[in-house]
Order: structure tokens, then C-alpha cells, then sequence
């Protein structure tokens, strides 16, 4: 796993080994291994290295054996080692043993078809100086990232936006209407990122840059249609027991770990101490009787700590337990650098442990782990899935006394809502008959509760909006069949392709990992798990309102009871208490949300912001939406001062040696 | 009272809103001002402020939803603790 970077100047001025240096060096990080830079006139690749399969064979950017195609390549292709033997049955022939060259010769053998074959997270750029002719493509469900610039006859690319921006050929914007999509869906929506003009070639998608134009194309599509290829296996399943079920999904959660354990190093996994990754951590407990070692995150507020359960998987499975013991102080120490690299501002401050905990495991000497990311989506464990069906069944009887109590019992961790009489609660979730109509449904109260923050952007700011809530870029995006499907897919599909690659796998994931070189992979994300959950008829996801009920039926014997029927926690970490009311003030926090700073950003009111940090020093900002505000607005002072004003500072790589 | 409990409405759930302009007998949940944690909030304000308890059947929009229903809702409360007192 790697950082990768590139350019092509379409106007035949030859590719500036410089300017390659120059961006491949901002995402060292990602690759502290090795870094090397391949020219061809007009054309160049980069490449820094993490060294995880075939250590001594596998540097990139890599050339298939005749010289004119060549690749530079981040992530994983699991299935590498069957798909070689397949090829060297059709008489290819291999240098290596990495997956790198298994990329290269199914290109040379299927052309732009070949990442069909692949099962894998990745994005890849691969230079055909025969055809001219860039491929771009990056992995069906977003967990690599790759975003480019395009503009003047000139074609940029990178793993991370801050290597683009280094390129002075690069303005560094902010763009308005993504930051009012981040204060609406949390994240915004590829190709759309929080840089003007700077490009996220969106999961699922290839893109092609020949004879001076550039064609992106959907190859896979999330689906939970009737109509599609998805639709046969629904109809297989629905005819299956529950114990026929079970026995596929061992099945296929068991293969997805063991292709995931490929790796010529260490492979260590998180352990949050809920369901999910404690399968992921079982499963891998069954392939090896060496030592593993898991990570967790402890907090010191029993509000958010997980601990216990931890120690009781631990125990359980006999493993070694590595916990990063978190305090709200220190998130706030490390917000800075944690918003360097998520590159886009944020409204929680759950990367932030991740960010520590990618840190401990990197100075444990580990490069890879196994997490149990993606079950929630695909499995149905999120609460607004739950949500989304009381509301319903409120709706169904609108004078009903009793069901809006189900309310209450959906957030048994949020004691103000525990607190709430029926009345208020019927006029919080209440449903309108527009709002049951809506396709997007499901995410309608989570998306208001956010725009709420808008309040505090400035005219000027809005002047420069089409405002998300109208809905319509998101709409436009949607699956031509989406209207037809059950309330529960359709509240899964715009959970797993919208805030899952655009926050969950790249703010929470991706970047707190690759900040300090460490790669996670995700069995739950297995193309082929995707597709068999995706099928599921809906009561095996969720029985009545228990949630991911198929997986706990699965998970049986192999975690412990108390840690498998327990009521699914969200994780998160301090928010307000991390920058304020600390002893001492966090010097930056005061800096850039006091009253010069907002007002030379203008993008936010200032005497708002202040009010909003005196309710905190008041002691009474105690909701949701006050701790996204705060978090919302310092990470985005953070991106401007960061990226906008000047990039990097003191963040920029240090000295390393680039090969050419 | 009233400007005592437009005081706290404001610093409390209106510091972002600057255009928006409240009466007495605006809804607070209708302008968006209130959500499920500034019940709580307004809640602990008045029991501390006017030293009454307010029970779980009080929590009805009829006696929280606008500074007109806080005000008689208020009153109501503070007379009965006042005819208490002078019972006991």
C-alpha cells in the first residue's frame, strides 16, 4: 500500500521530474519505504512505497516486460496469486512475484476490462505509451483514494489532494458548495471535493485520458435492485433456511479473511470491542496459532470507553490486547495534523483516536491490519436504519401513544433523548407526508439536524451556495431503478455509497492509517460479501429492530455471547472538551476561531462563533448540534490555514530520497 | 419573565440566527430552535432559575413551545408552589 502520484502535460512539453518530486514527496507518508519517479516525455509516474508483498520484487512504478506500459499502483489485489497462475497458464510470463505485475499483465491481456477480475482495493494509474492512452481506476467501494486536476492541457493525479495543490499549477480554492454539502451529508459528494477543480474519481470508476479527453466510466454499481444481477441471488436466498444462510456466509466471510492475511509481513487487526471486529478478529484467530495482536482505543470518559468488552474478546481468544488510552486533551493536540489528513473539514472528532491508534500500531512495528468496517452498511447495524423504520411505523398510526416510546429505546446511550416525553418525542421524529414520499427518507432527519449548522455561515458564504438541502446533485447520482427499492436498501445504498467512501473509509479511515503507514483492509467489503448482504432478504439484516441479525446468528460460538448480543454502540470521542474549557486553552483553537481569524476567512459569522464558544465556557453546550458546530468550523479554519492560505508548512516531508 | 426567558432563548438557540426575528407566540420547535437536547436545556434553566420542579407530564408543547406558553406555564407553576408554602 502506497501513495502514488502523476502527470501528463497533453501539450507534449516533457513531464517535470521536479514537479513529480515535489507531489510524490507530500504523501511520503503513505510509502516510507521507497519512492521512485518514472518519466516518459510527456508522462510521468510516481511512486512511494510501503512494502507489504514481495518486498525485493515489487517497486514501482513497474513496467510490463516490453517497456511501453507502465503502472503506479496503491492497494491490494487479493486474489493476485490465483489470478497469476491463470495468466501463466495463457503463457504470460512473471518477473515478479507481486500483485503490481498481476495488474499489469491482465491489462496487457483484457485491456481496461481486467479490473474485473480484481478482487482488491485499489487505485492504479497505468501509462499504455502505445495507445498514449492513461487508465485510471480505482476499487469498487472507494477504499483507496485517487483524485485529479485537469485543466490547461495539463493531467495531474494523486492517492491525496495535497499532493495536487503542491503542484503550482494548482490554485488552491475552497469550493462553497462542498463545504454546504459537508454541513449537510457530512462529506461532499465525488467528484466533488472541498478543493475547486480538484477531482475524486468516485468508487466504482474508471478513467480514461486519450487523444485529449478524458471519459470516466461506472464498471460496478452497489445494488439492491429486483431487476439486476443482484436479483437472481435474492431469489436463491429467499429460498434458503436461516441455517443455509449461515452456512454461506461462513463460507464467504471466511475466504474474504484468509485472501485478506496475504501479506509478507505482520498482519494485526482493531478491535473495538462490538460485534464486527470482533468476527473479523475470530476469523483470523482460526487461520494462525501464531500471536496476534489487536488495537484498541480506551477512553478515559466511561461515556465513550469500550474496554471491558475488549478484554472479554481478548480473553475469549486468547490474544494479545494493545490499547491507546485516549483523553479529550490529546485529541485536541492531535486535531491539527488528524485534519491534514482528512483534507476536508469534519463535524465529529472520532478520526482522532484512529489517527493515535494507527500510530501504536506502526511503532509496534505492524503495517497491516484487519478491521470490521463495512458490516454496519452492508448487515444493517446503523442505528438510522433502525430509525428509519420506527418512523415509519409511527407514521402508520400518527395518534399513537406507544410506538413513539420505540424512539427512546433506539438511543439507550443519548441520555438526553431517554429523558424526552411522548409528546416531545412524537414532534422531534415527526413525519411528514412529504418527507415518507421521498426517496431519501431515511437520512431526511439526519441531514436537517445538520443543515441546522448553515446558521452560522456568513451572507457572503451563501451568496456562493446552491444549497444541499434542495437535494437535487444527490437525486441526479441515485440508481435509475432506486425508487422501486425497499425502504431498508435504499437506506442502505445511500449510506454505503455516500458517507462510507466520502467519510467513514477515507476521513476515519484511509488517512488516519496511511498517516502513519499502516494499511486496513476490510473483509466485510469483499465484493463477493457485498453482493450476498446486498441480496439478504431485509428480516435477515434486521429482525424486527435487531439489528444485523444474520451476522449474530453467524457469530455464534465464535465471540462471546455478552459481546455479540449487545446493543450496538456507535463509536464515538469527545468533542466540546477536546478544545475547550482545557487547562490550558489549546493555544491554535483560541488563534483561529477568535474573532481575527473568522473574520479574514469570512466564512462564518464571527459573533455566532463567539456565542457559540461562550455557551461552551458557560458550561452549557451540552447537544449534538453545538459539538458539530465547534468541530465543523475549527476544521474548517483548520483546511483554510492548512491548504488554502499556505499548504503545509511544517507538515512538509522532510528529506527523502526520491529514485529516478 | 418574559425577557428574562428571551434572554436565555436567545443566547442559548438563537446565537447563529441573526435575521430571525422571534414573538411571543412563535412556535419554538415550528422556527427550528429547539431540538430534543434544547428541551433539556430550557428544562434545567427554569428549574433552576425559578425554583420549581417540572414533572414528565409537563413536557408537552403546550407548556414549553413559546415564550407566551412558557410565561402562563410559569406562572401557573410558581402561584401553586406559593399556595403551597403558605398551606404548610
Amino acid at each position: 500500500m502506497c501513495g502514488i502520484a502523476g502527470l501528463w502535460n497533453l501539450n507534449g512539453k516533457a513531464a517535470e521530474a521536479h514537479a513529480l518530486s515535489r507531489m510524490i514527496q507530500m504523501i511520503r507518508h503513505r510509502g516510507p519505504d521507497d519512492c521512485r519517479i518514472h518519466t516518459d516525455a510527456s508522462v510521468g509516474l510516481a511512486h512511494a512505497r510501503l512494502s507489504i508483498i514481495d518486498l525485493a520484487g515489487g517497486s514501482q512504478p513497474m513496467s510490463a516486460c516490453d517497456g511501453d506500459v507502465w503502472i503506479t499502483f496503491n492497494g491490494e489485489i487479493f486474489n493476485y496469486v490465483e489470478l497469476r497462475e491463470k495468466l501463466i497458464g495463457k503463457g504470460f510470463r512473471f518477473r515478479t512475484s507481486s500483485d503490481t505485475e498481476v495488474i499489469l499483465q491482465n491489462y496487457l491481456y483484457k485491456g481496461e476490462d481486467c479490473i474485473e477480475d480484481f478482487e482488491g482495493q485499489w487505485a492504479f494509474a497505468i501509462w499504455d505509451s502505445g495507445k498514449r492512452k492513461l487508465f485510471l481506476s480505482r476499487d469498487r467501494l472507494g477504499v483507496r483514494p485517487l483524485f485529479y486536476w485537469y485543466q490547461h492541457d495539463t493531467f495531474l493525479f494523486a492517492s491525496e489532494m495535497k499532493a495536487l495543490l503542491a503542484n503550482p499549477l494548482v490554485a488552491r480554492e475552497l469550493d462553497p458548495v462542498a463545504l454546504d454539502q459537508i454541513f449537510t451529508y457530512w462529506c461532499a459528494i465525488a467528484p466533488r471535493t472541498i478543493f475547486k477543480n480538484i477531482h475524486e474519481l468516485p468508487p466504482g470508476h474508471n478513467l480514461t485520458i486519450s487523444h485529449g479527453s478524458a471519459v470516466q466510466r461506472r464498471y460496478w454499481q452497489l445494488d439492491f435492485g429486483e431487476d439486476s444481477g443482484v436479483g437472481s441471488l435474492k431469489q436463491k436466498l429467499a429460498g434458503q433456511s436461516e441455517p443455509q444462510v449461515c452456512e454461506e456466509l461462513t463460507h464467504l466471510l471466511t475466504d474474504a479473511t484468509r485472501l485478506r492475511l496475504r501479506a509478507d509481513v505482520p498482519v494485526g487487526t482493531y478491535l473495538s470491542g462490538g460485534l464486527d471486529s470482533s468476527v473479523v478478529t475470530a476469523l483470523v484467530r482460526k487461520f494462525t496459532h501464531a500471536p496476534i495482536e489487536t488495537f484498541s482505543v480506551a477512553f478515559d470518559n466511561p461515556e465513550y470507553d469500550e474496554t471491558p468488552h475488549q478484554k472479554t474478546v481478548s480473553r475469549f481468544l486468547n490474544l494479545e490486547r494493545n490499547a491507546v488510552s485516549c483523553t479529550s486533551q490529546e485529541i485536541g493536540k492531535v486535531f491539527p495534523e488528524v485534519i491534514w489528513h482528512t483534507e476536508q473539514p469534519i463535524l465529529r472528532t472520532a478520526p482522532a483516536p484512529l489517527f493515535m491508534l494507527a500510530r501504536r500500531v506502526r511503532e509496534r512495528g505492524y503495517k497491516v491490519v484487519l478491521t470490521g468496517e463495512g458490516a454496519d452498511e452492508m448487515f444493517g447495524g446503523y442505528d438510522i436504519f433502525k430509525e428509519a423504520k420506527i418512523r415509519l411505523f409511527c407514521a402508520a398510526q400518527p395518534n399513537s401513544r406507544l410506538r413513539p416510546r420505540l424512539l427512546s429505546r433506539l438511543y439507550p446511550w443519548l441520555p438526553n433523548l431517554q429523558l424526552q416525553s411522548t409528546e416531545y418525542l412524537k414532534t422531534f421524529f415527526r413525519v411528514s407526508n412529504t418527507d415518507i414520499s421521498s426517496p431519501l427518507f431515511s437520512h431526511l432527519p439526519r441531514w436537517g439536524l445538520t443543515s441546522k449548522l448553515k446558521e452560522y455561515f456568513t451572507s457572503e458564504l451563501r451568496e456562493q451556495m446552491q444549497p444541499a438541502e434542495d437535494l437535487t446533485e444527490l437525486r441526479s447520482l441515485l440508481p435509475s431503478d432506486f425508487e422501486r427499492w425497499q425502504p431498508f436498501h435504499k437506506a442502505q445504498y445511500l449510506e454505503a455509497s455516500l458517507l462510507m467512501p466520502g467519510y467513514i473509509l477515507s476521513s476515519q479511515g484511509d488517512r488516519m492509517a496511511m498517516a502513519h503507514g499502516v494499511e486496513s483492509r476490510f473483509p466485510f467489503l469483499d465484493s463477493r460479501v457485498v453482493e450476498f448482504a446486498a441480496a439478504l432478504p431485509v428480516p435477515l439484516k434486521m429482525k424486527v429492530l435487531n439489528e444485523k441479525y444474520i451476522l449474530k446468528r453467524f457469530a455464534k460460538d465464535l465471540i462471546p455471547d455478552s459481546v455479540r448480543n449487545r446493543h450496538k454502540q456507535p463509536y464515538r470521542a469527545p468533542e466540546g472538551a477536546s478544545f475547550l474549557c482545557t487547562e490550558p486553552e489549546m493555544e491554535y483553537v483560541e488563534e483561529l476561531l477568535g474573532n481575527a481569524q473568522i473574520r479574514a476567512n469570512c466564512l462564518f459569522k464571527p459573533r455566532a462563533v463567539e456565542n457559540l464558544l461562550a455557551k461552551f465556557r458557560r458550561g452549557q453546550a451540552i447537544g449534538v448540534k453545538d459539538n458539530m458546530a465547534l468541530v465543523g468550523i475549527l476544521s474548517t479554519q483548520l483546511v483554510m490555514t492548512q491548504f488554502i492560505k499556505q499548504l503545509g508548512g511544517r507538515y512538509e516531508a522532510s528529506v527523502a530520497q526520491v529514485h529516478y | 419573565m418574559k425577557q428574562a426567558l428571551r434572554k436565555f432563548i436567545t443566547e442559548n438557540f438563537m446565537f447563529a440566527m441573526e435575521d430571525v426575528q422571534l414573538s411571543d407566540s412563535d412556535s419554538l420547535v415550528d422556527k427550528g430552535l429547539i431540538d430534543s437536547t434544547g428541551i433539556l436545556e430550557l428544562v434545567s434553566f427554569l428549574e433552576e432559575t425559578y425554583t420549581i420542579e417540572i414533572h414528565d407530564t409537563e413536557l408537552v408543547q403546550e407548556n414549553l413551545d413559546s415564550i407566551d406558553a412558557l410565561s402562563r406555564f410559569l406562572q401557573a407553576k410558581m402561584n401553586s408552589v406559593a399556595k403551597q408554602e403558605s398551606c404548610s
